[in-house]
Formats: C-alpha cells, sequence, structure tokens
C-alpha cells in the first residue's frame, strides 16, 4: 500500500473528503490520486458514495475539474459532490463583486423609463407608474415605489423588494409576478415582498419582518461563505 | 437675448395651445417682447384662438423652405406691439419640418425678442423632438386627471435627457368642487408624483372657452379666475415671486343671502 503524501482521506457520515495538499504539482496530485483510488477496491454492491474535494489554496480551471471528476468517476463508485477551492480568480472576484454591490442611484424613474443593474439597487427617489426598476439582486426604494420592481431577474427566488412607500402596479420577484389588487386601494409605507420558502407567491409584509425572514440580506457575504 | 420656452404635455388636449396663447398675451402685457411659434404642423390651432387666422400669409415650413423671410411670415397680434406669431403649416408635409430648422429659427428670431414660446403638439414622435429642439427650457401642462398625468411624467422623463434646467409645471383646469370631493388629483399630489418645480395652477373656466372662440385669448379679461391664473404665472416666468392663487371662489354677497334662506348650500 503506498503512502498518501499529498492526500489526506477522511470519512464523514456524509461520505469521503479528500483535502488535496495544494503545494505539490498538479500531476502528483493527480497520479496520487489514482493510486489510491486503484489501490482501494470496494465491492460491487456497495451504495454510491458522495466525495468532497478540499483544494486549499489551489486553483484549478475548469477543465482540471473535469479531469479530476473522470478519473474518480472512473475507478469506484464514488461520485464527485463538490470541489472546493479557497481561491479564485480576480475576474471571478470582481463579477461576484459586480453581482453582490449595492448600486446607489438618486433619481426619479419616470413613466417609459427603465432602469437595470447588476446587483442590488438602492433608489433614492420614487418609481413613479409606468416606470420600471430592473435587479439582479434586492431591490431598496426610498421612495415612492409606483410602478413596477423586478428583483431576482436572472433567477434569485431570495431577492427582495422594499420601498418606503409600497404602491406598486406590479412586484416581480424571479419568474414570480404580483400584481396590485384591481381595487384602487392606497399604498403602505415601509413594506417589502419577499418569496417566502418554498412558496410560488410573493408575500407583503412589514421591512422589519425581513430581519427573520431573510436574515442574510448581505449577498456578498453569502456569496463568499457559499459559493 | 431671449429665451425660448417649449410648452408642451404628451397627452393631447390639456391646453398647451391655450396656456400658449394666455402666457404669450400676458407677457405681452407685461411689456415683454414675445413671439409665439406654432409647431402643430396640419393641425395649427394657435392662430385661431389668437385671433389671426385670417392674417396668415406664410407659414414656418415656407421660411424653412425659403419661400420667404422669416419677418414675413411672422404676423403681429391685433391688440399688441410686441406679440407675433408665426404660424404651423397647415397643408404641407409634416416632414418639412426638422430639429435643425427649428434651431435654426429659434437663433434668428432669439436676438429681437425677449421670450419665444413654442406650442408643442401632442404625442412624442417628430413633432415634439421639433418643438424641443430649440428650447432653453420647457413648461409641462397637466390635467389633474390620472392619464394626463402619466403622460406629462413620460415627457418630464425624456425633457430631462435633453434640457439642462428641470421642466416645470402648470396644472390645468382644476376643478375645486371635484378636488374637494376626492373626485380629482388634488395638486399637491401631481407635484408629488411628479417631482419638479410648480410654476402656477389654473381653473377650470368657462372665460377661457369663450374667450377662445372670439380668438381673444382669456389674459386680456381682468377679473376672470384663469386670467388672473396665466398673468400671475406670467409674473412668475420674470421671476417675480407670486403666491398661488386659491381655487375657493369668493362668496358674493348674493351667494350669502341665498345661504341665509336655505336656497343654497
Amino acid at each position: 500500500m503506498p503512502t498518501n503524501k499529498w492526500i489526506t482521506i477522511k470519512g464523514t457520515r456524509d461520505g469521503l473528503t479528500l483535502f488535496m495538499n495544494d503545494s505539490c504539482s498538479w500531476e502528483e496530485l493527480l497520479g496520487e490520486v489514482e493510486e489510491i483510488l486503484s489501490a482501494k477496491h470496494m465491492a460491487v454492491d456497495e451504495p454510491l458514495i458522495t466525495v468532497k474535494i478540499q483544494l486549499g489554496n489551489r486553483y484549478i480551471t475548469d477543465a482540471q475539474a473535469e479531469t479530476l471528476r473522470k478519473i474518480i468517476k472512473k475507478h469506484n463508485k464514488l461520485v464527485v459532490e463538490e470541489i472546493v477551492s479557497d481561491v479564485i480568480l480576480k475576474e471571478e472576484a470582481l463579477r461576484w463583486k459586480d453581482e453582490t454591490d449595492l448600486k446607489l442611484h438618486n433619481r426619479v424613474i419616470r413613466s417609459g423609463q427603465v432602469l437595470e443593474i447588476t446587483g442590488d439597487l438602492l433608489l433614492i427617489g420614487d418609481v413613479n407608474p409606468g416606470g420600471k426598476v430592473v435587479a439582479t439582486g434586492n431591490i431598496f426604494i426610498m421612495g415612492n415605489l409606483r410602478g413596477v420592481a423586478h428583483a431576482g431577474a436572472t433567477g434569485n427566488r431570495k431577492a427582495v423588494i422594499a420601498a418606503s412607500y409600497m404602491a406598486p402596479s406590479q412586484l416581480r420577484i424571479a419568474d414570480i409576478i404580483s400584481r396590485s389588487p384591481d381595487s384602487d386601494g392606497e399604498g403602505v409605507p415601509m413594506e417589502c415582498g419577499f418569496i417566502e420558502k418554498d412558496g410560488e407567491q410573493i408575500i407583503m409584509d412589514r421591512i422589519s419582518s425581513l430581519a427573520k425572514s431573510r436574515p442574510e440580506l448581505d449577498a456578498f457575504e453569502r456569496r463568499v461563505m457559499n459559493g | 437675448m431671449g429665451e425660448a420656452i417649449v410648452i408642451t404635455s404628451g397627452k393631447g388636449g390639456v391646453g398647451k395651445t391655450t396656456t400658449t396663447a394666455n402666457l404669450g398675451t400676458s407677457l405681452a402685457l407685461l411689456d415683454k417682447k414675445v413671439c409665439l411659434i406654432d409647431t402643430d404642423i396640419g393641425l395649427r390651432n394657435l392662430d385661431v384662438i389668437m385671433g389671426l387666422e385670417n392674417r396668415i400669409i406664410y407659414d414656418i415650413v415656407d421660411v424653412l423652405e425659403k419661400r420667404c423671410k422669416i419677418s414675413q411670415a411672422l404676423i403681429k397680434d391685433k391688440r399688441f406691439d410686441c406679440l407675433y406669431l408665426l404660424p404651423a403649416a397647415q397643408t404641407t408635409d409634416k416632414s418639412a419640418l426638422t430639429p435643425e430648422g427649428m434651431i435654426e429659427i429659434i437663433d434668428e428670431l432669439k436676438p429681437d425678442y425677449d421670450y419665444i414660446l413654442i406650442d408643442c403638439p401632442a404625442g412624442i414622435e417628430q413633432g415634439y423632438k421639433n418643438a424641443v429642439a430649440g428650447a432653453d427650457k420647457a413648461i409641462v401642462v397637466t390635467t389633474p386627471e390620472k392619464s394626463s398625468v402619466r403622460d406629462a411624467d413620460r415627457i418630464i422623463g425624456l425633457l430631462e435627457q435633453e434640457k439642462v434646467e428641470p421642466p416645470h409645471l402648470i396644472v390645468n383646469r382644476i376643478r375645486n368642487h371635484m378636488v374637494k370631493n376626492g373626485d380629482m388629483l388634488d395638486v399637491d399630489e401631481i407635484v408629488q408624483v411628479l417631482s419638479i418645480d410648480l410654476l402656477g395652477i389654473v381653473a377650470d373656466d368657462d372665460d377661457v372657452i369663450r374667450a377662445s372662440n372670439h380668438g381673444e385669448p382669456v389674459a386680456f379679461q381682468p377679473n376672470s379666475r384663469a386670467s388672473i391664473a396665466y398673468r400671475n404665472i406670467a409674473r412668475r416666468i420674470l421671476g417675480e415671486s407670486v403666491p398661488l392663487l386659491s381655487l375657493e371662489q369668493k362668496e358674493t354677497f348674493m351667494d350669502k343671502v341665498k345661504k341665509v334662506f336655505g336656497l343654497q348650500k
């Protein structure tokens, strides 16, 4: 049985975790993966085991990740669940930042105007009837929301819409649309809209309730923690 | 050097032309040299309201196509020596008017006038673009109706992209009894939604229509409510600070008597 120089294997209840040394070369690492896996044969009828790979401070490209997955899959009844690395490309980091940044706009969105942004939107001003704001993240409006707001436009159902004065003609979160009731009701101050867990519709509540339903509103932090 | 102000609204029928005629008249009453330009080609009205229809020989398209000099097309008002009208064409092809052409005309007029008021056609197409092209400032007219406020909002958005200065607002045709009952938007609500400065409010007044039909802008009448409102707006354009006119109708002695006898509430 060869000694593991670069890889440490730990078994947990959920499967295996492979800790890979990040100071050796990639080829050495792949070689050792092959070695380990060919050495440990498993019974054919054993269930699939999920494997988590911890790369440490090593960056691998998508192609490299693919080879790694292939090698592991080829040998045994192992399935790679995820490959985790502590480092990302600057480019990707900037994209994350852009996607999760709070963008401040200070203007009135009038009828016929559309404000589209990547990330979270903080609008100081009103959205008038016929106007529209679209963000890939959350939407916070310090002003009157009388037009259309679309949060999580790229599919993020966790996004929320909050406004100092909520009287929208339509709210959209990800792919869910809700419209105002037909009776010409007054708006409500300090309200927010979000999709409840596993829900299929947008729920309105006081802004203060967000602390409970969305404790991790800061998208950047969430992204860093969860990838 | 004069100032070119475009009067626009987006929606039709809210009183752009009436406002143009009355502001022109009011400014002329204040001894300013004023030129009114009608840019609503094919549907010109300003000349009718001013009562100058029968004096038209050349129009704005003739000027642009060099069939006449600008001074030949300008019509002097019947009442004032300092008020002129450049009428729109009624029959010629609409495409004859271009933003460049408008800028040319306005630049030519500016040295000779204190104010150039441009009456804009309804809509946001070519006609609107022409009217706005040469203007330094804009006045948006709206009525206290949802549809009209919506269109005003749209127009303000478009104007903000073009003009350096944010436009000013005139709320026209306010019916006080309807506002009181909550059947009509009130002025504060409109100003809050549109979030631009209010230049003035004009009550819905039968005198306006009566006067327009006689080809004599209401601003001439000394005492009608609309007339006072228009003259106040003109003074505000000149930079004076004039308080808004109360919309309450004054109770006459007869009203009080009637009230006592229970004939009127």
